[in-house]
């Protein structure tokens, strides 16, 4: 900051700072020099000053030497000659009898980063690290760090390092901390300080001594360590298990660390300190501070991703507080929609409802999406609650319903008939450019149920051209072409008046092309433009994703305990990766359609998602499944998204269709489809379903609420397999359990082509999926027209096809069906 | 891993900058100051970054307290440190306010000093830091006349100076060295309150977090003995005593506290360092032993016509609205227990509709109650031992805070 009249100070200070009366008064002195190091925090530059306060260092006043010291230090850098002046003053201190003048000579003679002094440091340094006071040799510790970082690549003094080590036995705890962080850096080109079984148990024994600080650092230094047994590391567990429940929370995290990086070939372990650690945890959100609070709830976001049940009974824990800042607000009701369940979702909707409301528009516009996100397994009650919202007539809670119905919408189609009768009416509402191209894009697929709008879109046409958004013409132009296809009578001429002005008028290239291609489509016929408006919808199976798979603990282990989930970007991230289209992604590039971006962005997340995936899975276990036969081994890693997987499951069963009627043994993937009599299965709960697939290691993506129909279960395993000599050969299982409930369904194998089916579906959208299911299942009817009781349709896909390993799979999978019905029965 | 810590007042004055590893710009501070006030939200996130650089930062006595670090440090320990420093800087400079910040720069840079080397942190303990801490604090104390109505005539004991003095705990820990006599330990038990009511009425949360505080300004004690209610029960299981239990669900203890004599009696032993410390802490969530302390009895009419009104039941309070947080403030100076008071609004609001409705509430209440715990923990007893000599006062206060008192509508 610019200070005026910095000039005039400096000149005065120096004339003071050299008056013999000031100087022989110790008192004027003193304050003199507190004035310089006033004027030098208001960040006045004070530089000039260096010779006059190098010679006010030579004194015994222990609070002036201080002073003086955060000048030199401050300054050092820019006067390397005068600071030689200073160092004889502090080689003489570090003589001084009394500890504290020694040590603090010590440390400001290190802190003067100037390399050339390293030479007249080095001998007090050597000699600090022997001295009788612990605060000498706290400082001395450090100091080596610090000489050697100002040279980072000279080479290390063995003898020091060797010392160094053997101080880590030193009586102060500090001092032992001090040395662990120096032989840190120091030795950070060989990876840090070597973590062997001496030292670490020693550290153990003595972590009772330290402080928070030191106890939080030991704890981090250590998860380098590996325990050699077992045995040593129950014992070392054990040992910590006081320490995770400490109400530090910087102890607690660090433990928690520790924990969960020497026990992640052991799930159950992890799992278990999770369990543990919630109370602390729980306790840390509510503290006074609420900096602290925001750090703890960032990461219980990152517990609930392994164990989404886990604070489910605390939920009021995360109600927000009256005067809480919005930061804290919008990650509390992220943790609250993770929580809900059939208990407490009254509870939970009436409290975020509450938040509806807020005067601050960030904290309504979160609340509101998180009352859609809630919607997905709950809709008719957040329906309910969005409806009502809309009667406020404000515009941004306009908005933010209409975006989070649109995002609804896709999931849940079921949904699509109260969001149309809804709609009405709020186009007036309306004011920012999400908002209206939300409502744009809902008018454009659900124009046919909703009567008013083609009227809605005229006036938007009418007055397009003082539209500014490009956004808004493009969704406009999609959504007047789709309605168009349904309403032709009423949207003809609007259709062609909007068509006229993007190309004819319009400036902006985009819409221009957009408009012309548009028009280029319908002189290729009704049918064509409808192929390729109409394309894909949502299934509305897939949109009931009750339950959300536990990503394993390895997923985010590394980023427990650092700034990581507390930065924004980790969130969005986070939410974007996790299921349907949001608006987020459409920000970032307005001059797309929409229906485009939705699947455009979809593939792009699918690849942000597998790729952090597979970042986070390098060190994940590869445990073999107890209950398998030795050759094939499952695991889970790398992890598969959900959206990974629609898009994998979708391309290859196109795949499938296509190539049915060639010869399926050119491609090296294997699709085969099952029947397996369980019937069972359909009323078990998926929280058992699913935990018993991972226990075999089978981790299930989606599944629809029991004794829902069509059931369906997506889930996904890589298998692998040692050949005799070879590498391991591992393939990549996607897998769908299917129960359609008609009775009359038949049973028995059908594997590989299944030809006459594929020739009739080959006919179908090949997307849409539920189609073709009923297809095949009408075919098998019709086919054998026996009446069966009900079974479980298995589908599974494979890549790249190994056969035999498919059939063990599928034993397995089988195994562990009959085991889950015959527990029903 | 600390590489600079910096406070600055709400309007971006450099109060204090210190840098502990080198190598960052001068202009690291301004890089801060404007990433925090270019973000619209009421407070800007606890974490920002600029490159490799991560600010974290905590809010306290209107100053930002910065700490730059790298990614990978962990967030509790630099909000923890950072909390620790303020408290610190409380302690030794009597309150926290730019002011005394701005008058104990010096103080402050010692204490730096000393707690952080080359970014690591070394003790944070008061009674380390006692022997290497020179500086004198410098405070200022307006004028009060309340100071004046405790010297009794001829040096009576007057009836006020029988209460402690609100300054009394906002002074410097180290002046009582001179003051000589003036050595004083004040135990705090301070709760805060979360309050849910629906619009039923019925209680939709109730959470209690409270603490034990121990303010020490006796150069030396060796032992204190606190003990607290003997029905004093954790958890939902034990019960204790005959009477009303005091109850808690989880409690935990600060390191130097000895709990040898707890199962039995209740007594809490330590031997408090000097300034302030947090000795217990304890929660209860959703069964409050006693009733609410205050109840709203909102009623909400659709009236045609008249204008913006406001009547009160006394004249000591006062009400305003808020246009921007879009509220009314009613301020209530003086509440006396048992009794009710009463509030009438008329807020004219365009195009009102039936939703409008919906917009209306949630109340909030926001006070300080003394001499009372929510909790119903009671401090039976204060020891010291041995006796101190010389006049020593011991003081014992309780208050329950709001955290988030929120009545629905």
């Amino acid at each position: 900051m610019p200070y005026l009249g910095g000039e005039e100070t400096v000149r005065e200070l120096r004339r003071a700072l050299s008056n013999p009366n000031v100087q022989s008064d110790p008192l004027r002195y003193r304050n003199t020099i507190l004035k310089v190091i006033r004027t030098m925090s208001q960040g006045v530059d004070v530089s000039g000053l260096f010779s006059e306060m190098v010679k006010a260092c030579a004194t015994v006043d222990v609070v002036q030497k201080k002073l003086v010291y955060v000048f030199l230090c401050s300054y050092a850098t820019l006067n390397p000659e005068l600071s030689l002046l200073v160092i004889n003053t502090l080689r003489k201190d570090c003589q001084d009898p009394n500890p504290m003048v020694r040590s603090l000579a010590l440390r400001n003679m290190t802190n003067l980063r100037l390399p050339s002094l390293v030479e007249y440091v080095e001998q007090p340094l050597t000699a600090g690290l022997r001295d009788r006071a612990a605060c000498v040799r706290r400082v001395a510790v450090l100091g080596w760090a610090k000489l050697h970082n100002l040279h980072p690549s000279s080479e290390i003094d063995a003898a020091v390092v060797n010392e160094l080590y053997s101080l880590l036995r030193d009586p102060d705890p500090v001092v032992m901390v001090n040395c662990l962080r120096a032989l840190e850096e120091i030795l950070k080109e060989e990876g840090g300080i070597a973590i062997n079984k001496p030292i670490t148990h020693h550290l153990l024994n003595r972590l009772k001594e330290c402080d928070i600080w030191g106890q939080s650092e030991v704890l981090r230094v250590l998860q380098r360590y590996r325990p050699q047994s077992e045995d040593e590391l129950f014992d070392i567990l054990s040992l910590l298990d006081s320490f995770l429940v400490s109400p530090h929370p910087p102890v607690m995290a660090a433990t928690l660390s520790l924990f969960l990086s020497i026990s992640s070939n052991l799930p159950v372990i992890s799992l278990a300190a999770l369990e543990r650690v919630s109370g602390p945890l729980l306790a840390a959100c509510g503290s006074g501070s609420r900096e602290m609070r925001f750090a703890a709830v960032c990461h219980i976001q990152l517990l609930l991703r392994s164990v989404p049940g886990l604070l489910g009974p605390h939920y009021k824990r995360f109600f927000c507080g009256y005067a809480e800042p919005a930061y804290i607000k919008e990650r509390k009701m992220q943790v609250l929609v993770e929580l809900v369940n059939d208990e407490n979702v009254a509870m939970i909707l009436d409290e975020l409802k509450g938040y509806c409301t807020d005067v601050n528009t960030d904290t309504a516009q979160a609340a509101i999406s998180a009352i859609g996100r809630i919607g997905r397994s709950y809709s008719d009650r957040c329906l309910q609650i969005l409806t009502g919202l809309l009667g406020l007539k404000q515009d941004h809670i306009t908005s933010a319903v209409v975006q989070t119905m649109r995002d609804l919408v896709w999931v849940c189609p079921q949904c699509s008939d109260t969001v149309c009768l809804a709609l009405d009416g709020c186009e007036e509402t309306l004011q920012d450019i999400q908002g209206r191209q939300a409502l744009l894009w809902l008018l454009g697929v659900y124009g046919e149920r909703i009567s008013t709008a083609p009227y809605t879109l005229e006036v938007l046409i009418d007055r397009v051209r003082s539209e500014a958004s490009l956004g808004i013409k493009m969704e406009l132009l999609t959504a007047t072409m789709r309605l168009f296809l349904c309403r032709p009578a009423e949207t003809q001429d609007m259709l062609g008046r909007l068509l006229h002005y993007c190309i004819e008028e319009e400036t902006d290239m985009c819409v221009r092309d957009q408009a012309l291609l548009y028009y280029r489509l319908l002189h290729c016929g009704i049918e064509k433009t409808r192929e390729v408006l109409q394309g894909r919808r949502s299934d509305p199976s897939l949109g009931v994703l009750i339950g959300r798979p536990a990503k394993p603990v390895s997923q985010w282990a590394r980023c427990f305990n650092t700034l990581e989930p507390l930065s924004q970007g980790a969130v969005e991230a986070e939410s974007d990766s996790r299921g349907s289209p949001e608006h987020v992604t459409y920000n970032s590039k307005p001059n797309a359609d929409l229906s485009d971006t939705l699947s455009c962005s979809h593939i792009e997340e699918v690849h942000s998602g597998s790729d952090s995936a597979m970042r986070c899975s390098d060190s994940s276990t590869n445990v073999l499944a107890s209950s398998i036969a030795a050759p094939l081994s499952l695991s889970l890693s790398p992890a598969v998204s959900p959206e990974d997987f629609e898009h994998l499951w979708l391309q290859r069963q196109a795949l499938h269709t296509e190539r049915g009627a060639e010869k399926i043994e050119e491609v090296d993937c294997a699709w085969i489809e099952e029947c397996v009599r369980c019937p069972a299965v359909l009323h078990c709960s998926p929280q058992s379903l699913q935990a018993a697939m991972q226990l075999v290691n089978i981790q299930t993506l989606a599944f629809t609420p029991q004794q829902m129909l069509p059931w369906r279960v997506y889930l996904y395993t890589h298998t692998q397999r040692s050949h005799s000599m070879d590498a391991p050969n591992t393939t990549l299982i996607l897998g769908e359990l299917l129960c359609t409930g008609e009775a009359n369904q038949k049973s028995g194998v059908k594997k590989g082509t299944a030809d006459s089916e594929a020739g009739a579906e080959g006919k179908e959208d090949q997307l849409v999926r539920k189609e073709m299911d009923a297809t095949a299942d009408r075919l098998r009817v019709s086919e054998d027209g026996q009446e069966e009781e009900e079974g479980i349709k298995v589908i599974l896909n494979q890549q790249p096809k190994d056969d035999d390993a498919l059939r063990q799979f599928l034993t397995i999978l089988i195994t562990v069906l009959n085991t889950l019905s015959s527990e029903k029965d | 891993m600390i590489s600079q810590v910096f406070i600055l007042s709400s309007k971006g004055d450099h109060l204090i900058y210190k840098d502990f590893r080198g190598g960052a710009g001068n202009d690291i501070v301004s890089i801060f100051y404007e990433k925090v006030t270019a973000l619209t939200g009421d407070q800007p996130p606890v974490v920002m970054n600029h490159k490799d650089i991560y600010f974290v930062h905590i809010r306290q006595g209107g100053l930002y307290w910065v700490a730059t670090t790298t990614a990978g440090s962990s967030p509790f320990t630099i909000t923890e440190f950072l909390n620790r420093l303020a408290a610190l800087v409380k302690d030794y400079c009597g309150s926290l306010s730019e002011k005394s910040v701005q008058m104990n720069f010096a103080l402050i840079y010692e204490l730096l000093d000393e707690i952080v080397d080359y970014g690591y942190i070394q003790t944070t303990s008061s009674d380390v830091l006692k022997n290497f801490i020179q500086t004198e604090a410098v405070t200022s104390r307006p004028f009060s006349l309340f100071d004046l109505s405790n010297v009794g005539l001829f040096g009576a004991e007057t009836q006020q100076s029988k209460v402690a003095p609100s300054s009394a705990a906002t002074r410097p820990i180290q002046s009582s060295r001179e003051q000589g006599g003036k050595s004083e330990i004040f135990v705090d038990v301070i709760e805060r309150m979360t309050v849910v009511i629906g619009s039923n009425g019925l209680l939709m949360k109730a959470d209690v977090e409270g603490e034990i505080r121990v303010k020490c300004y006796m150069p030396s004690c060796s032992e204190m003995r606190i003990g607290l209610n003997e029905e004093f029960s954790i958890g939902k299981s034990q019960l204790r005593g005959y009477g009303a239990a005091v109850r808690v669900d989880e409690c935990s203890f600060h390191q130097a506290v000895r709990l040898d004599e707890f199962d039995s009696h209740r007594i809490l032993r330590l031997c408090p360092s000097q300034g302030e410390q947090t000795v217990m802490q304890y929660q209860l969530s959703d069964d409050l032993p006693s009733a609410l302390p205050f109840r709203l009895f909102p009623t909400i009419e659709r009236d045609n016509g008249g204008s913006l009104s406001q009547e009160l039941s006394s004249p000591d309070q006062s009400a305003e609205l808020k246009p921007q947080s879009r509220a009314v403030v009613w301020k209530i100076a003086r509440f006396a227990g048992g009794t009710q008071l009463s509030a009438l609004f008329k807020l004219e609001v365009p195009s009102l509709s039936s939703a409008s409705m919906l917009e209306v509430g949630p109340v909030g209440l926001s006070f300080e109650l003394p001499k009372i715990t929510a909790t119903g923990l009671q401090i039976r007893f204060l020891r010291l031992s041995p006796i101190q000599p010389g006049p020593s006062q011991r003081w014992v206060r309780y208050v329950t805070h709001s955290d988030s008192y929120t009545i629905r509508i």
